[in-house]
C-alpha cells in the first residue's frame, strides 16, 4: 500500500511497529510509523533517549525486523507483515550506506582499504576497487590520507573517510547515526556539506540521527519520535 | 582483499608472539615424532646390518632382540648345509658397561665370526677383526678412537680398538661394539681363573660353553625364505625367523612401549596446542567483534567473516608448526639420541595441527556469526 503521493521515495514505511519483550515485559519501540524520504532529501530524526530513533534506524538498515507494518527501500519490497526479505545484506551492499557516531573504521585496513573493501564485498575488482576508493576519498577531501591507518587520523578526517566508505556502492539510501556527535562545529558543518553534496549529486535519501541542535537547520525536514510514535514532521527549518 | 592477512599486519608483534610460542610447543612434538622414528632407526639398524634372510634361533623363542635364545655353535654348520643356504654365521649378543675417556660406556657387544655373516656392515674408521682375540670395532658414539685400549668383562680383559662404524647404536641407544665370537662368548661365561687353570690341567676345555644365541642366514638367490625356514623348524627342531618378522618383533615387543610413551607425550602436546590456539584465536575474534559487526552491517557475508578467523587459525597453526620443524631440524643434532624427521611425520603432523587449527576456531567462529551487525550502531 504505498503512498502514491510520494512514490518515488527511496525509503517507503507503512504502520511499521516493532516491540521487544512480551508480557508484562514488553517495550513498544515503534507503533505504526508511516513515513517516507524522496531522492536528494535530508531528513533530520530527532527525539529523547528511548523514543526508538536506533530503532527506527535498525529497522530502515534491515538489522531488526519489525513485528508488523510495511517497508519498502529503493523500489524493492523488504517487509510486508510479518514477511521479510532474506537476502538483507546484500541489500545493504547494494542499497544502504551507514554513517555511524564514531567512526568504526577497521583499524587493519587503512583508508583506502576501508572504502575499497566494501566495493569488493559488492563484487568490484580489486584494482577498480582501489581506484575509485582514492576518488571517493579525494572528492571527501581526505586524498591526502589515503594510506593511513584510522589510528592516524583525526576525528574529522577519520568521519569522512567512514563517509567514503557509506558511499563506496553508491547507495541510494544513506543513514547516519549521529554523525556529527564526536565533531566540533566547523567539522559538523563540513560533514552535513559533503552530506547535502551526496544527495545532491546522488540523488540518495538521507536520514540523521541527531541531538546536536546546531545541525538542525541543515535538514530538509525534520521527524520527531515519541514513545516510539511519530509525533510530528517539520517542514525545513 | 585479504583481511585475514591484513589483520595479522596490524597485530604483528602479537601475532608473532603467537607463532613463536606456539612454535616452541609444537617443536616439541616434532620432535617426539624425531626421537620415535630415532629409535625404531637405531633400533633397526643392527638386525639389518649384515642383510639375512633368516634368523635361527631357540626353539619357540622370537629372537635375540626380542627373548633370550641359546643354540649350541654347532648349529650353524648345520644350517650352512641345508639346500638353498648360501652363508651361514654364528652370533652372541650382550650388553658390557665399561670406561671411555674417563666416562662410563654401555655397549651392546656382538660376537661374529670374521670372515662370515655377521660383522660390522660399514668400517668408517679403522679395519675390521684380523685377530682371534682382543680386537674391538666400536661404534664412535662410544667416545672411543682408534687405537684405545678398553677392558671389558669381570676380569678386565684389554681389548684394542681397531676400527670404527659411525651410527650403530641399539634400540636403547647404547653403542654397538663387535667382537670375535670367542671373545663375546668369554665375555658372556667368564670363567674365573683358578677353574680355568684346573681345567686346563685335567684337559678339558676352559670354556664351559660354547653356546651362542642365534645364526644369521643368507639365502641364494631366488630361494623363498618361508621354505628353508620350514625345513629348518621342521628338521634341525630350531626357530627359524624371516627378517621381516625380527624386524615386527623387534618394534612390536622391544620399542612399542616406547611408541606408546611418546604418542601419549605428543597427543598431550597437541591438544594443550589446540587449547592455546583456540584461545588466542578466541581472544583476537573478541578483539575484533566490533570490526565484524561493521562488517557485517555493510553487508559481509559469513564465509568472508568466517574465513577471516579459519586463515588466521591456520597462518598461526601453520607458522607455528613450520617454526617448530625448523628448529627441530636445527636442534636435532644435539640431542643425545638419534631424532630423525620423517618427511611422511611431518605431513601427518602438519596435517593434525591444520584439523587441529580448524576444530579451534569453532568457537571463535561461533562467536562471530551471532555478533548482532546492530553492535556496529551502537557508539
Amino acid at each position: 500500500m504505498p503512498d502514491t503521493s510520494r512514490s518515488n521515495a527511496l525509503v517507503e514505511l507503512r504502520t511499521i511497529s516493532k516491540h521487544f519483550g512480551e508480557g508484562a515485559a514488553r517495550v513498544d519501540a515503534l507503533s505504526g510509523v508511516t513515513t517516507s524520504v524522496l531522492p536528494g532529501e535530508i531528513v533530520g530524526l530527532l527525539g529523547p533517549s528511548g523514543s526508538g530513533k536506533s530503532t527506527l534506524l535498525n529497522v530502515i538498515g534491515c538489522v531488526t525486523e519489525p513485528n508488523t507494518g510495511w517497508m519498502r527501500l529503493d523500489g524493492e519490497t523488504v517487509y510486508d507483515d510479518r514477511w521479510m526479505r532474506r537476502d538483507l545484506r546484500r541489500l545493504r551492499l547494494e542499497k544502504i550506506g551507514f554513517i555511524f557516531q564514531t567512526p568504526n573504521l577497521l583499524p587493519f585496513l587503512n583508508s583506502t582499504e576501508n572504502v575499497a573493501e566494501v566495493m569488493e564485498l559488492a563484487g568490484t575488482s580489486s584494482r577498480a576497487a582501489r581506484d575509485r576508493a582514492r576518488e571517493q576519498l579525494d572528492y571527501l577531501g581526505v586524498g591526502h590520507r589515503m594510506a593511513a591507518m584510522p589510528s592516524m587520523l583525526s576525528g574529522g578526517e577519520a568521519q569522512r573517510v567512514a563517509i567514503a566508505r557509506a558511499l563506496a556502492n553508491g547507495p541510494r539510501i544513506i543513514l547516519a547515526d549521529e554523525p556529527t556527535a564526536a565533531l566540533d562545529s566547523e567539522r559538523a558543518a563540513v560533514v552535513m556539506d559533503l552530506l547535502r553534496r551526496v544527495a545532491t549529486d546522488q540523488q540518495a535519501a538521507i536520514i540523521v540521527v541527531t541531538h546536536d541542535s546546531k545541525i538542525f537547520d541543515r535538514f530538509d525536514r525534520i521527524l520527531s519520535l515519541r514513545d516510539g510514535r511519530l509525533a510530528a514532521a517539520n517542514g525545513a527549518a | 582483499m585479504n583481511l585475514a592477512l591484513r589483520d595479522i599486519r596490524h597485530n604483528l608483534f602479537r601475532f608473532t608472539l603467537t607463532v613463536v610460542g606456539l612454535g616452541l610447543l609444537l617443536g616439541i612434538v616434532v620432535a617426539m615424532a624425531g626421537i620415535y622414528e630415532g629409535a625404531l632407526e637405531d633400533a633397526l639398524r643392527l638386525p639389518r646390518a649384515s642383510h639375512p634372510d633368516l634368523w635361527v634361533v631357540q626353539p619357540r623363542t622370537m629372537g635375540p632382540f626380542a627373548e633370550p635364545s641359546r643354540i649350541p655353535r654347532d648349529t650353524r654348520e648345520l644350517v650352512r648345509r641345508m639346500p638353498g643356504v648360501s652363508e651361514a654365521g654364528a652370533v652372541a649378543f650382550q650388553t658390557v658397561q665399561t670406561t671411555a675417556q674417563g666416562r662410563p660406556v654401555r655397549f651392546l657387544v656382538q660376537g661374529y665370526e670374521p670372515g662370515r655373516i655377521g660383522g660390522p656392515e660399514v668400517i668408517e674408521a679403522g679395519h675390521g677383526i684380523t685377530e682371534s682375540h682382543y680386537q674391538i670395532v666400536a661404534d664412535a658414539s662410544s667416545g672411543l678412537n682408534l687405537g684405545d685400549q678398553v677392558a671389558l668383562g669381570p676380569y678386565r680383559d684389554t681389548y684394542t680398538v681397531v676400527g670404527l662404524t659411525q651410527g650403530m647404536v641399539d634400540s636403547a641407544g647404547n653403542p654397538v661394539a663387535w667382537l670375535t665370537l670367542l671373545d663375546a662368548q668369554a665375555l658372556q661365561f667368564p670363567v674365573p681363573p683358578a677353574l680355568e687353570r684346573r681345567e686346563k690341567a685335567v684337559g678339558r676345555n676352559a670354556i664351559p660353553t660354547a653356546d651362542i644365541n642365534a645364526v644369521l642366514v643368507r639365502l641364494q638367490p631366488g630361494v623363498d625364505a618361508t621354505t628353508v625356514a620350514g625345513e629348518i623348524e621342521r628338521w634341525k627342531h630350531l626357530s627359524a625367523v624371516p627378517q621381516s618378522m625380527e624386524e615386527t618383533y623387534l618394534t612390536k615387543f622391544v620399542i612399542e612401549k616406547m611408541q606408546r610413551q611418546l604418542g601419549m607425550f605428543m597427543a598431550i602436546l597437541i591438544v594443550v596446542s589446540a587449547v592455546i590456539i583456540s584461545l588466542i584465536i578466541y581472544t583476537l575474534t573478541m578483539d575484533k567483534l566490533k570490526s565484524i559487526a561493521t562488517l557485517k552491517l555493510v553487508g559481509a557475508p559469513d564465509r568472508i567473516i568466517v574465513g577471516l578467523i579459519l586463515q588466521q587459525a591456520l597462518i598461526v597453526g601453520a607458522g607455528g608448526f613450520w617454526l617448530g620443524v625448523a628448529l627441530t631440524g636445527a636442534t636435532k643434532d644435539y640431542f643425545p639420541r638419534r631424532v630423525l624427521l620423517v618427511p611422511g611425520d611431518v605431513a601427518a603432523l602438519f596435517m593434525v595441527t591444520v584439523v587441529v587449527c580448524l576444530l579451534a576456531s569453532v568457537f571463535a567462529v561461533r562467536a562471530a556469526v551471532k555478533v548482532d551487525p546492530a553492535r556496529a550502531l551502537i557508539g
